[in-house]
């Protein structure tokens, strides 16, 4: 289960948002739901995953030996499937091959939350790791018993259960036909069922890749955008020219008259399906060529933060209202100072643009409805098509091929929705794809932020005094990990002008762009090295390691003298979710020739991925640092495609020198997001080292 | 309008009827079920919808179907020798050289073409040919790394 904390935290919008669409109900559908509490409890197949034991809601042992762990989390690239099939191997004794994995699927998997806030490690591998331990003790019990043996001088290797003489095998496959499985899979996990200490990990801690990496590299892995069913027709949308626009007049006949094309027009859903998404595409714009819109006003993003700060949410709003948390006396803290200083940074709105933009092939029979789509959160998109369509839960079914990106994008089920209204109408699948277009404009957005800080030093150069409020970003790494007598810390929510929501390392990667800078001014303003002074006024062990890990590999003290034209050094750290990093850039004229970041999540479960993830975020995080920022007038995108929205490609990769610090005494936290907060503030401040000019908006843009 | 349009796919003869300015990307996956090949932006800037085209990487959410008459088309679903991955392939697998995966075929099929063209190339010559193909994973330095092992491989081939 998702903790309470992941759930509210107020950078999620899209978590509150209801369906994209609310649809009506034929008399026949408003009959069958008003009596739909009766019915299902006769006729509807009850999901796996509600009815099993504790036990068998997560591992399933067949009697060929094959052994299936089910979780609801997905696959979007951040390595779950191959980390979940590492910890059942190790605690089931089976090379990892022999693991099936299911994942993601509402009518087959257990609820594990969403695929997001890094929570697949703290929060799914300890309970696969539990069912797993709970089958091997069972193996054992059940071997010693049809041994009759002492069930201490048993041992699991290989997927059996070995007598001492060894010459003995009970398997999984044993244990499949046994009684005794039946009776364990109804009660609770049995307790005393310990978990392999990490001095003991055979498949945790070592590197794995992708588990179906060959059907990746075949092309034979189907993602929710490749899926076909029979007969499966093809959608397309119509959308409005700019936000907020309203359909007045639209004249569906020409639409119509196309063969085999399906159109539907209710509220403000018009959408056409056809056998070919070109015919499906030539009959929306046939519509949209006769439609009318009314648009409203829309402030462009040359206003953004002015119009942000007008629209602050000062009191009351209730989950809307200020967030404020105080320490000391932030008066006294700053009368203390001999120095003081004030800033203000901007962040602005950046996309996601995942590889796979949203997909989903919906599929109606006998009134249940199916919808295989790319998202990080089917259970989210469950509730959403239960409430579109006025549904019971049990007669939906969302299943998750493993998708092509999210990096949070993908929370919401907007495309399912579409999908399912299509395939309703024409009695048939249909799979929708939204273009790369739709995809920039219409699905959420990383919020902008606008951010004033002020800070007070002693003569030492300790800060006195710490006042950072955020105006729209979110609390994600809000507060200063450094050590301040006095503060005040506040997230204010704004009205804002774009649909927002998570994006990797959620508000983290904002606040501490803002805070990191700012530390490297304060550091100027006590004329100290930005990394003497971050650690004269830091306390927390695991970040204080990372920085030092950092810089020592790095060469920061030396290359911090090297004083080539052009040339400057800088670098951030911080902390989220868990986990430490930190960073240290060499930046060159317009380009970040080097980056090297420490970071530490606690036992490192497999480093190949661990390594994978945090490249990964460091080069993602480029994007947002250099050239990322969305720009809108008039309610229209001006920069909506890869062709106008430059994205890290492989000339911007700089040299990466990559510490990963473990920690075998810690637990295992997620390591998908955090590492991305250093980038922006370490270039910046490479850039002030270089050039004199201190960049206080992201992106930093480079100059010749 | 329909026309029938001839071509091999994979090194079969395929004939398809339809518009001729029906993107080539949109008859592999929709008319023929090759769907290896991605959509990814529609507008040539990402290349996840690379095939080879008598050899040659191109967009095929740009190429009309009426290009590909009388070529031969080459999907990443026809790369491997039967079970034998073209080494491309086995490369991205021994490097690990995906995340989401969704542009790998694309990638794929650009790096094999690279290495048909210049069996030797440096650093440099993978970046450049490279460059056009979007990773959002961002997972470029094992890619890159994946491209060099099937270069060195080729190398000590012969």
């Amino acid at each position: 289960m998702p903790d309470e904390k992941e759930c509210f935290e107020p950078e999620r919008y899209e978590l509150r948002e209801p369906p994209a669409h609310q649809f009506a109900l034929s008399r026949r559908e408003f009959v069958e739901a008003a009596g739909a509490g009766l019915l299902i409890s006769v006729v509807a197949m009850p999901a796996r995953a509600q009815t099993r034991g504790a036990l068998e809601s997560r591992l399933h042992l067949a009697e060929d030996g094959t052994v299936t762990i089910f979780t609801g989390k997905v696959e979007v690239g951040q390595g779950s499937r191959t980390e979940l099939a590492m910890a059942a191997a190790e605690e089931l004794r089976l090379p990892v091959e022999r693991i099936r994995m299911v994942m993601a699927d509402t009518d087959l998997t257990p609820n594990d939350g969403a695929s997001s806030g890094s929570r697949t490690t703290p929060a799914t591998v300890p309970p696969v790791r539990s069912a797993a331990a709970a089958a091997r003790e069972l193996l054992l019990e059940a071997a010693a018993r049809h041994w009759q043996v002492d069930r201490a001088r048993l041992e699991v290797r290989d997927g059996a259960a070995l007598d001492p003489a060894g010459n003995r095998r009970f398997s999984y496959a044993d244990l499949a036909r046994s009684p005794e499985l039946a009776t364990a899979y109804k009660a609770a996990l049995p307790a005393g069922a310990a978990v392999t200490p990490v001095k003991d990990w055979r498949v945790l801690g070592t590197p794995r890749y992708r588990l179906d990496g060959r059907d990746i590299v075949t092309g034979a892995h189907r993602f929710p955008s490749d899926l076909q069913r029979p007969r499966m027709l093809y959608g397309t949308v119509l959308r409005p020219p700019s936000y907020g626009a309203t359909l007045t007049v639209a004249d569906l006949a020409a639409a119509q008259k196309m063969p085999g094309v399906t159109v539907v027009r209710e509220g403000a859903f018009v959408g056409c399906a056809a056998p070919t998404s070109r015919e499906a595409r030539k009959a929306v714009e046939a519509i949209a060529a006769t439609a009318q819109w009314e648009t409203p006003e829309h402030p462009p993003s040359n206003r953004l933060f002015t119009y942000l700060k007008e629209r602050a949410v000062r009191e009351g709003g209730d989950s809307r209202a200020p967030r404020v948390q105080t320490k000391g006396s932030l008066a006294d803290g700053l009368a203390q100072s001999q120095r003081r200083l004030h800033a203000v940074y901007q962040v602005p709105y950046i996309q996601h643009a995942p590889m796979e933009p949203r997909a989903a092939v919906a599929e109606w029979t006998n009134g249940k409805l199916t919808v295989w789509t790319g998202t990080q959160n089917p259970l989210q998109v469950r509730s959403q098509l239960v409430q579109a369509f006025h549904l019971t839960p049990e007669k939906v079914r969302v299943s998750v091929p493993d998708t092509g990106g999210g990096f949070g994008g993908k929370h919401t089920g907007e495309c399912a929705i579409e999908a399912a209204r299509l395939a309703k109408e024409a009695s048939r699948p249909v799979s929708l794809r939204w273009t790369r277009a739709e995809e920039f404009m219409w699905a959420y957005f990383r919020p902008a932020g606008l951010f004033e800080l002020e800070a007070g030093l002693d003569a030492a150069g300790l800060l006195t005094a710490w006042d950072f409020a955020n105006y729209n970003a979110g609390t994600a790494g809000l507060e200063t990990p450094y050590r301040v007598p006095h503060s005040r810390t506040q997230f204010l929510y704004c009205e804002a002008p774009l649909r927002s929501g998570s994006y990797r390392g959620i508000a983290a990667t904002a606040n501490h762009f803002a805070r990191e800078c700012f530390m490297d001014e304060l550091a100027g303003a006590a004329a100290q090295d930005p990394l003497d002074f971050r650690l004269a006024n830091l306390e927390n062990p695991r970040l204080r390691d990372v920085l030092l890990a950092a810089a020592q590999r790095f060469g920061w003290q030396e290359r911090r003298k090297e004083r080539r034209p052009g040339q400057g050094v800088g670098l951030a750290c911080g902390t989220e979710k868990g986990s430490y990093v930190a960073a240290c850039v060499e930046v060159q004229g317009s380009r970040v020739r080097e980056i090297t970041m420490a970071y530490e999540c606690g036992a490192i479960l497999n480093p190949a991925n661990l390594r994978a993830q945090v490249e990964g975020a460091i080069i993602q995080g480029l994007g947002g640092a250099l050239t990322e920022a969305i720009e809108f007038e008039k309610g229209k995108l001006l920069n909506g495609s890869f062709a106008k929205y430059p994205v890290p490609r492989f000339r911007d990769v700089p040299t990466l020198d990559i510490v990963l610090v473990n920690r075998p005494d810690l637990p295992a936290v997620g390591a998908g997001e955090t590492p991305i907060v250093a980038v922006a503030p370490a270039i910046a401040n490479a850039v002030f080292a270089a050039t004199g000019e201190r960049a206080r908006a992201m992106p930093v843009r480079l100059k010749a | 309008m329909s026309t029938t349009f001839r071509f091999t796919v994979n090194g079969k003869a395929r004939s398809v009827e339809t518009e001729a300015e029906r993107p080539l990307l949109e008859v592999l996956r929709e008319d023929l079920s090759l769907t290896g090949v991605k959509y990814g932006c529609g507008e040539g800037q990402c290349r996840a919808c690379t095939v080879l085209l008598d050899g040659r990487p191109v967009t095929s959410c740009l190429t009309p179907v009426s290009a590909a008459a009388g070529k031969k088309v080459v999907t990443i679903e026809g790369l491997a020798s039967g079970d034998r991955l073209h080494p491309v392939q086995q490369a991205f697998l021994d490097e690990g050289a995906m995340q989401c995966g969704y542009c790998v075929p694309g990638l794929i099929l650009t790096a094999a073409a690279l290495l048909e063209r210049n069996r030797r190339p440096t650093d440099a010559h993978i970046i450049e040919a490279l460059n056009g193909n979007l990773c959002r994973c961002c997972g470029y330095p094992r890619i890159l790394a994946a491209v060099r092992r099937a270069a060195e491989g080729g190398r000590h081939a012969g």
